[in-house]
């Protein structure tokens, strides 16, 4: 399916770069899923950290424990094995995320940094919504949470899902990043940029265009929420997401519970396998929401 | 016992040697930018080499010490002071209980490292104390050091000495202009031959935009990437790329303007083409940078970026040996 070779490339000398694909795709990162998991199953002495993005990853290393030139080699030698072990299968999770789109903070600060916007004239939905040719903000709302999620990367920083919708690319939501980036954006905003979902998991700058927020917490270093005590930090690469809109009303009762301690998102197991998906998308996408609405 | 924070300073906070295993979640080393001068600090007052420092930038602290502490400073040229005297750097020295530990301004280098006999005793986050302000993780509370802060001191596993001081040729000279040293790859292929070339040969001055996630240098020429049809995911500008890793010590050229160097604190990825990354032995220099210094980036292979590394690993077992550690 991805036929060409991974090009590989030196961070400096603590870091291996391999890109999988220049463009994204889920066969890209399944591949590179692959790999990463092949790299951690040899428990390579020297080796810090594998990190897997969309369609790439990167190993960080010590060199003084093992060469660079050694590592390579040793990364190399297990593509095949990557390969043939790759069933496309992986045990993952589906989540809801409930989200009250176009809410009053993530607008009061898409107002402040208009002179850094595409086009200061609108909202980021409503300019996100023309220029993927959807009639309103509405209609872009709805192909938003019309189609499940896929997290193809934890990063930027602590506990960000990067997001890849499960749809055919013809109707993937695509839109520039700001101009030039925000300094503020509010904790758990649900950002775009190209055609990545994200969820901001704490305030800070960022450059992908706004469009909600999210009630849910997805990263507490006190780990106060039952959902959290396992991992500070909610998403793993893999796990699945349904967004479901939900009023003021519905925020403001998740939130109470969130302060309370008492809320977890809804969370069901599942074993998510790309050949089934890319053989029939839309039956697939049915028996996923089977899967978590079912109880 | 304790230390008590009278005025925080600038950007004070503990570090150490940093945390590994969690950049795949997003979460960066952190740890102390001048690693080798957080080092030296430690060696000094006889701790393990990773015990927690107090990271001082630009405008120091001032510190209330509750008891009788040995302490020595290392890095930037902020000459320590107790109750007002002028004491020096890179040697120990004692604080008594009651006296007040001060810094003058930096005359070279932008971040100065107080170690204490015992260390910052603060819990571990992920097996490290370093502070990740983001993350509102590790260090004291997450944050950098407020007034009126408590900071715990630990016991002492050996004993520390006054007066201990380092062969000056250990002392990393700290200039206004300091050559970075590169590894270039990773996304370089997307810039044109003339803009690679203007990179190498333009001097480029570090601009206000310059703290621990990265510093952003300004004062270059403007640099174009080759025009392609951008693939799939990517986004429209030509410095964009599906968003993946940075490496720590990445550099990155958004719009092809402004070139920005991630350091300990790194966003762990996103959507701009890397072109190269600076080596570890020259990461420490630019934690020493303040806004305005100047560097020349230099393309330099894999044997030397290890034999650099291997040379600053013998300069500290110079020094281990010489305060016969």
């Amino acid at each position: 399916m991805l036929s060409q070779p991974i090009r590989y490339t030196f961070g400096g000398d603590e870091q291996l770069f391999a890109e999988i694909s220049e463009s994204m795709s889920l066969a890209a990162f399944f591949k590179s899923l692959g790999m990463v998991q092949a790299i951690e199953a040899q428990r390579i002495d020297g080796i810090l950290d594998v990190c897997l993005a969309n369609a790439s990853f990167q190993v960080r290393f010590n060199p003084d424990v093992i060469h660079p030139d050694i590592l390579l080699a040793k990364v190399k030698a297990l593509e095949s094995m990557a390969q043939n072990q790759s069933k496309q299968r992986l045990d993952t999770r589906i989540v809801e995320i409930p989200v009250l789109y176009n809410d009053p903070w993530t607008h009061e600060t898409l107002m402040r940094f208009r002179d850094r916007h595409q086009d200061p004239n609108s909202t980021d939905l409503e300019y996100a919504a023309r220029i993927n040719g959807l009639k309103d903000v509405q209609a872009f709302i709805d192909a938003h949470c019309g189609s499940p999620w896929f997290v193809s990367m934890v990063g930027f920083v602590a506990g960000l899902p990067f997001m890849f919708q499960m749809v055919e690319q013809a109707k993937q939501l695509e839109v520039p990043k700001y101009l030039s980036p925000r300094t503020d954006t509010p904790k758990q905003t649900l950002g775009h940029g190209g055609c990545f979902g994200c969820i901001y998991s704490v305030r800070g700058a960022g450059g992908y265009q706004m469009f909600g927020v999210t009630p849910a917490p997805i990263y507490d270093p006190q780990q106060t929420l039952s959902y959290l005590k396992d991992s500070m930090v909610f998403f793993r690469t893999g796990d699945i997401v349904q967004f479901k809109p939900i009023d003021r009303a519905e925020y403001d009762r998740i939130l109470e519970e969130v302060e309370n301690g008492t809320f977890a998102p809804k969370t069901q197991a599942f074993t998510f396998d790309l050949k089934d998906y890319q053989a029939d998308p839309e039956q697939y996408k049915k028996t996923m929401m089977e899967v978590l609405y079912v109880d | 016992m304790s230390i008590n924070v009278i005025k925080p300073g600038l950007a004070t906070a503990i570090q150490d040697k940093g945390r590994e295993g969690y950049y795949h979640l997003g979460i960066p080393p952190s740890g102390a930018m001048d690693q080798y001068s957080m080092t030296l600090a430690n060696l000094l007052v006889n701790n393990d080499e990773g015990d927690a420092v107090l990271e001082c930038a630009l405008l120091g602290p001032e510190l209330l010490f509750q008891q009788d502490t040995i302490v020595a400073v290392c890095g930037a040229r902020m000459s320590p002071k107790v109750d007002g005297a002028v004491m020096p750097l890179n040697t120990s020295f004692l604080i008594k209980a009651g006296q007040t530990l001060s810094f003058a301004y930096p005359t070279a280098g932008a971040r100065a490292y107080l170690a204490v006999a015992g260390g910052i005793d603060v819990p571990m986050t992920l097996g490290s104390r370093a502070t990740y302000t983001l993350g509102a993780l590790g260090g004291y509370q997450g944050r950098r050091l407020e007034a009126g802060d408590e900071l715990p001191i630990g016991k002492p596993k050996k004993a520390a000495k006054e007066g201990q001081h380092l062969p000056t040729e250990c002392i990393p000279p700290i200039e206004k202009e300091m050559p970075l040293r590169m590894i270039t790859g990773m996304y370089i292929h997307r810039l044109t031959d003339d803009a690679v070339e203007r990179f190498f040969e333009d001097t480029w001055t570090v601009g206000s935009e310059a703290d621990r996630i990265g510093y952003r240098f300004k004062g270059g020429r403007a640099m174009e990437f080759k025009p392609r049809q951008q693939p799939f995911g990517a986004g429209s500008d030509p410095s964009n790329i599906v968003d993946a890793c940075y490496p720590i010590g990445s550099i990155q050229i958004p719009a092809g303007k402004e070139p920005i160097v991630l350091h300990r604190d790194a966003v762990s990825g996103g959507g701009y083409a890397t072109i190269g990354t600076v080596i570890s032995a020259d990461m420490d220099l630019i934690g020493q940078m303040q806004p305005n210094y100047k560097t020349h980036f230099v393309p330099v292979n894999m044997a030397e970026a290890l034999e650099a590394r291997q040379l600053k690993q013998q300069q500290l077992d110079k020094v281990r040996h010489y305060l016969k550690i």
